[in-house]
């Protein structure tokens, strides 16, 4: 009975499946930036992050408040990681001058 | 099983599968495509979800400008005449103590919270004419602050990677 109605549940995505989805998107992000040593992809780690909070947004938006408060958040947070990811790239590239490495374990002075 | 349903699953498979590949892949380049079909799969979760607007930002910033630019970052950083693409990892232990940790605790909250869903949402029709009433009204300040946020972050950007070495 309980698995009939978990099935029941699985066939009609509501929030709860998109909040999960972004749940699952925002761990992966997260574990991205804990572990990985390349910059780079500390960088696509927070881009991950990013997303599922889109995805928070937007289902909150559509499910609950009927309102579209939460789109205007989403395009708020989408020209935030634009403006981020630039800026990044160029302080990584500017590391790569200076270290030739952009590894974070081993970049860790401030000045030569 | 409707179409909704399907895509759903599609397209939520197709987000985890690839961020679970950008995440995990030891090489950066197969990391960098990976995030490429991510976002196409967050994209179509946008358009499930009723955003027309964002699903085509989503797709023109992030696909279009974002993931070019994180592509020209990794073109610039990594030797790739020699064969040094591949990316260690650190900390591993203790990320995935926190990571577990962390997305049960999440997975916990979404499935018990009774959230309050609204009855019978049909979604919305036309988002980008509202979007764009609420940009000149309600948000018409933090609009006008994100403009000024892009200017100072696109010379500001120029400005740290081009600088050049100082003759000594």
């Amino acid at each position: 009975m309980v698995l009939a109605d978990f099935f029941q549940w699985l066939q009609t995505p509501g929030l709860t499946h998109f909040l999960l989805v972004s749940g699952i998107l925002f761990s992966l992000g997260v574990f991205a930036i804990l572990t990985r040593r390349n910059a780079i992809m500390v960088l696509m780690g927070i881009e991950l992050v990013l997303n599922a909070a889109n995805i928070n947004f937007l289902a909150f938006s559509r499910f609950t408040t009927g309102t579209l408060d939460g789109h205007v958040f989403a395009i708020f947070v989408i020209i935030l990681a634009a403006a981020e990811a630039a800026i990044a790239l160029a302080i990584i590239l500017n590391i790569y001058q200076n270290f030739n490495s952009v590894n974070v374990d081993e970049i860790n002075q401030l000045r030569d | 099983m409707d179409l909704y349903t399907i895509a759903f699953y599609l397209f939520a498979i197709v987000t985890l599968t690839s961020a679970s590949i950008v995440v995990f892949s030891k090489n950066i380049i197969y990391s960098a495509f990976a995030l490429l079909f991510a976002f196409f799969g967050v994209a179509g979760l946008y358009v499930l979800l009723m955003a027309d607007f964002i699903a085509v930002t989503q797709l023109m910033i992030y696909v279009g400008g974002i993931l070019v630019l994180v592509l020209f970052g990794v073109m610039l950083t990594t030797r790739v005449i020699n064969v040094d693409m591949r990316t260690g990892t650190i900390q591993t232990l203790p990320a995935v103590l926190i990571v577990a940790a962390l997305s049960g605790m999440l997975v916990g909250v979404f499935w018990t919270t009774d959230w309050r869903v609204m009855p019978a949402s049909s979604g919305f029709e036309k988002t980008a004419p509202r979007i764009g009433e609420l940009l000149l009204t309600s948000y018409l300040l933090p609009f006008e602050i994100a403009s000024v946020v892009l200017l100072v972050a696109l010379v500001g950007a120029a400005m740290i990677a081009r600088r050049e070495k100082k003759a000594q």
